[in-house]
C-alpha cells in the first residue's frame, strides 16, 4: 500500500500509515491509511462509526493509537498528545468545538498558549486585541469578547473555535463537522475560510456528512467503512452516488484507488468495477 | 437603543464595570450588619464587635479562598479541616518540643520554622491528596472523606490526645489579640498602602488600555471607584483603630514598660489584627493568582470544560495537584491562626471546618458544578456567615438554632445565585 500517491500534489506533507484503534474489543480503526498534502482539502467521508472522528482524533493526539505511524513531512511525528500536535503545526476544530463556555471568546482563543507580560502575569489586553483582529477578518460583525462563550450563538462560538485554530500558524487543521451546528449564510462564510485557507497551503482534513459541501470544498475523497479506508478519490474522477456507494457499500469505483476496507468487487455483478 | 433611554445614574453605574454579582454579596452584608446592629440595640456596629468579627472571620476566610479553585475545577475537599487539625497539633509540637529542645525556649526564629514546616506539610498532605484525585483517578469527595478520618485520626496520633500549650509568645502573634494586632500608627501605613496600591492598578489599567487602542473607563469613573475603596480602606482602618486595649492589658503594659498610668487611664489602639492581614494578603495573593495566571486561567477552564482544557494541550492533572496543594498551604496558615489564637493546639481543632469553608464559598457564589466563583465573593461569604453568628451570639440565640439559622441561608443563598444565573444567561447578557 504505498501508492496513496492518488491525486495528490506533491509530496505529502502527512503521512498517516496502519493506524489501529481498538476501544475494548472492537476495532475503530483496522490499519487506516492516509496521506494529506499541503493546499490540498481531503474529505473524510463515512457512516456514523466508521472512524473518521477516531482518525482525526488520532492525528490531532487526542486519541491514542495501538499502533501505527504518523509522519510529517516525510518525518516520523511523536504524537501522544494535543501539545504534541500543537508542536507540529496541527490544529483541529471539533465537533463539540472544545470551548471552555465559563471564559470569554479572547480567553478561549488563546487557552494552553496564553500571551504574558514580562511580570510573567496573563496579558489580557494583548490577547483581546489579537482576537479583536482575527475575529475582525472571521466574523466582523463579533464584538462580544468580554462575555462568557456560553452566552454566544452557534454561529459565534464556531468562529471562536475557527479563530483559536488560524491564530497561530497552522499548517495542518482538522476539521472536524465544521459546519454541521450552522445556518445556511455561516455555512457559507465557513466555506469561503476554508478554500481561503486552502490557498494560503494549508493541508487541510474535513470530515464531513454533507456530500454537497464535500464535492464543494474537497480536492480528494476518503471514504471509511467500519474503521478501514474504502478508497481515496480526486473528486473530479468520482460521481456523488459512487462516493455514496462507497460509503454505504464500501464498493470502489473506477477512478478510486481501493483501500484495505474496499468489498471484493466480484459481490457487485459489475465487472467494469474491478479495483485498479 | 437601548441605552438611550436609561438615565445619567444608569449609565454611570454601567461605567463602572462592576460585577453585580460581588454587589449583591456587599448589599447583604450590609443589611446584615444594620438588621442586627437594631436587633442588638445598637451593639453590632462597634468598633469592638467589629474588631472581634474580622479575627474571628479571618481563619474561614483564609481556607475559602483555596476552597474556591478546588470547586471551580470540579472538585471538593473534606478534609481540610481534619488536616488544619493535623498540621496544628504538629506545629504544635515543633514549637513546644521539638525546637526548645534544639535552641531553648522563645528562640527568636521559633515562629518562622515552625510555620514554614507546618506550611510544608500542609503543602506536601495536598499534594497527597491531588495526586490520588488527579492521576489515579479517584473522586475527590472519596479521597478527602477518607483525609477527613485519616488526618484527624493522625492529629490524635500526634501527642496521643494530649494538648500542646502553651505556644511560643511570637507564634501567638499570628492569632490577633492585643498583642497580636499593629497599633494605629502601623495600621494607618497599611491603610494608606492599600490606597496607594488601588490608586496606581487603577491608573495602570488606564494606560494600558490606550496602548492597545481600547476605550478606557471613563475618568469620573475611574476617580469615583478609587475614591470608594480608599474611604472603604481607611474607614476600616478607623475602626480598627477606635477600639482600645483593654484597661488591665493596658495597666500590665504600663507596668512592664515603667510608663506612669494617666488619671483616665491610656489609650492604645488595637489597629488592624494580624490575622486579618494574612488574611487580606491571602485574598489577594489568591485573586491574583486566579485572574492573572496562567495557572488560574487554567483551573477556571478545567472547570468550565475539562475535555476542552485537555483538548487544548493544558496538563489538567497537575494543574489539579496544584490545587490541592493550594489548598493544604492554606489549611495549614489557617490552622497557625486557630492554634495561634486558642493559644494552644489540640486534636479537635477545626473540626466541622471543612463545612463552614465550603458553606462560605457557596453563600460567596461558587458553583458547586465548576467553573464559577471568585476569591473575593467567597471571602464576603465567609464574613456573612460569621456576621450572622456574631449576630446571633449577641442576640442570645441558642446554638442549635444558630446551625438551622446559618444552614437556611446557606440553602437560600444557592438558590438565590441560581435565579440570577438562569436570569442573566437567559437574557444572554
Amino acid at each position: 500500500m504505498t501508492d496513496f500517491d492518488i491525486g495528490a500534489a506533491g509530496p505529502p506533507l502527512v503521512t498517516l500509515r496502519d493506524i489501529c484503534v481498538s476501544f475494548g474489543g472492537v476495532h475503530a480503526l483496522d490499519h487506516a491509511s492516509l496521506e494529506l498534502c499541503a493546499g490540498e482539502v481531503l474529505a473524510l467521508v463515512g457512516h456514523n462509526g466508521a472512524g473518521k472522528s477516531t482518525l482525526a482524533k488520532v492525528l490531532s493526539g487526542a486519541c491514542a493509537r495501538d499502533s501505527g505511524t504518523i509522519s510529517i513531512g516525510g518525518v516520523e511525528a511523536a504524537i501522544s498528545s494535543p501539545r504534541d500536535a500543537r508542536q507540529y503545526g496541527i490544529e483541529t476544530i471539533y465537533q463539540t468545538l472544545a470551548l471552555a463556555d465559563n471564559i470569554d471568546a479572547a480567553a478561549n482563543i488563546f487557552l494552553g498558549r496564553e500571551l504574558k507580560t514580562s511580570w510573567g502575569t496573563l496579558d489580557d489586553l494583548a490577547m483581546e486585541a489579537q482576537a479583536r483582529a482575527v475575529m475582525g477578518r472571521l466574523n466582523p460583525q463579533f464584538a462580544r469578547f468580554k462575555d462568557p462563550v456560553k452566552s454566544l450563538s452557534g454561529g459565534q462560538r464556531q468562529s471562536v473555535a475557527i479563530a483559536r485554530t488560524i491564530l497561530f500558524n497552522a499548517r495542518i487543521l482538522i476539521m472536524d463537522e465544521p459546519t454541521a451546528a450552522l445556518g445556511p449564510q455561516e455555512t457559507a462564510q465557513v466555506g469561503d475560510l476554508i478554500r481561503k485557507l486552502k490557498a494560503e497551503g494549508l493541508a487541510i482534513l474535513l470530515i464531513s456528512h454533507d456530500i454537497h459541501d464535500v464535492f464543494d470544498l474537497a480536492d480528494r475523497i476518503c471514504a471509511m467503512k467500519n474503521g478501514r479506508v474504502v478508497a481515496t478519490a480526486r473528486v473530479a474522477d468520482v460521481s456523488k452516488d459512487e462516493v455514496l456507494g462507497m460509503i454505504i457499500l464500501g464498493k470502489c469505483p473506477p477512478g478510486a484507488l481501493a483501500g484495505p476496507g474496499a468489498v471484493d468487487p466480484s459481490r457487485f455483478d459489475a465487472p467494469a468495477h474491478t479495483a485498479p | 437603543m437601548k441605552q438611550s433611554r436609561l438615565r445619567l445614574p444608569a449609565l454611570f453605574f454601567r461605567s463602572l464595570g462592576l460585577d453585580t454579582r460581588t454587589l449583591g454579596l456587599i448589599a447583604t452584608l450590609l443589611l446584615i450588619w444594620i438588621a442586627f446592629h437594631l436587633l442588638t440595640g445598637g451593639l453590632f456596629l462597634t468598633p469592638r464587635n467589629l474588631w472581634n468579627l474580622s479575627v474571628q472571620s479571618s481563619a474561614i476566610a483564609i481556607m475559602t479562598a483555596g476552597m474556591v479553585l478546588v470547586i471551580v475545577s470540579r472538585n471538593i475537599d473534606l478534609s481540610i479541616g481534619s488536616m488544619l487539625g493535623f498540621v496544628g497539633m504538629i506545629m504544635g509540637v515543633i514549637q513546644t518540643d521539638l525546637l526548645p529542645k534544639l535552641f531553648g525556649f522563645e528562640y527568636p526564629a521559633t515562629w518562622a520554622l515552625t510555620l514554614a514546616a507546618g506550611l510544608t506539610f500542609g503543602v506536601l498532605l495536598g499534594a497527597l491528596q491531588g495526586f490520588i484525585v488527579a492521576y489515579i483517578e479517584i473522586p475527590s469527595f472519596i479521597v478527602t472523606l477518607g483525609g477527613l478520618l485519616v488526618w484527624r485520626g493522625a492529629a490524635w496520633w500526634v501527642t496521643s490526645g494530649q494538648t500542646v500549650a502553651p505556644l511560643d509568645d511570637t507564634f501567638k502573634l499570628m492569632g490577633g489579640g492585643p498583642e497580636g494586632s499593629i497599633g494605629a500608627m502601623w495600621s494607618w501605613f497599611v491603610g494608606l498602602g492599600a490606597c496607594a496600591a488601588v490608586a496606581l492598578s487603577l491608573a495602570n489599567g488606564r494606560t494600558k488600555r490606550k496602548k492597545f487602542g481600547f476605550l478606557p473607563r471613563p475618568i469620573a469613573a475611574d476617580i469615583f471607584l478609587g475614591a470608594v475603596a480608599c474611604a472603604v480602606i481607611l474607614g476600616a482602618v478607623a475602626v480598627a483603630n477606635a477600639y482600645p486595649w483593654p484597661p488591665g492589658i493596658v495597666a500590665r503594659y504600663a507596668q512592664a514598660r515603667h510608663i506612669a498610668l494617666p488619671e483616665g487611664g491610656l489609650f492604645i489602639a488595637h489597629g488592624i489584627a494580624i490575622p486579618v492581614l494574612i488574611a487580606m494578603a491571602v485574598g489577594v495573593v489568591m485573586t491574583f493568582l486566579a485572574k492573572r495566571t496562567r495557572f488560574g486561567r487554567y483551573v477556571y477552564a478545567i472547570g468550565g470544560n475539562p475535555e476542552a482544557a485537555e483538548l487544548a494541550g493544558i496538563n489538567t492533572r497537575w494543574v489539579i495537584v496544584k490545587v490541592f496543594m493550594l489548598m493544604g498551604f492554606l489549611a495549614a496558615l489557617s490552622g497557625a491562626v486557630m492554634i495561634a489564637r486558642l493559644n494552644a493546639a489540640t486534636n479537635a481543632e477545626g473540626t466541622l471546618a471543612e463545612l463552614l469553608v465550603i458553606a462560605a464559598a457557596v453563600i460567596g457564589g461558587t458553583s458547586l458544578a465548576g467553573g464559577v466563583g471568585t476569591v473575593a465573593g467567597a471571602m464576603l461569604g465567609a464574613v456573612i456567615m460569621q456576621s450572622l453568628q456574631s449576630g446571633m451570639v449577641l442576640l442570645g440565640v441558642d446554638t442549635p438554632l444558630q446551625n438551622i439559622a446559618v444552614g437556611v441561608v446557606l440553602v437560600l443563598a444557592a438558590w438565590l445565585d441560581a435565579l440570577y444565573r438562569r436570569r442573566t444567561t437567559s437574557q444572554g447578557v
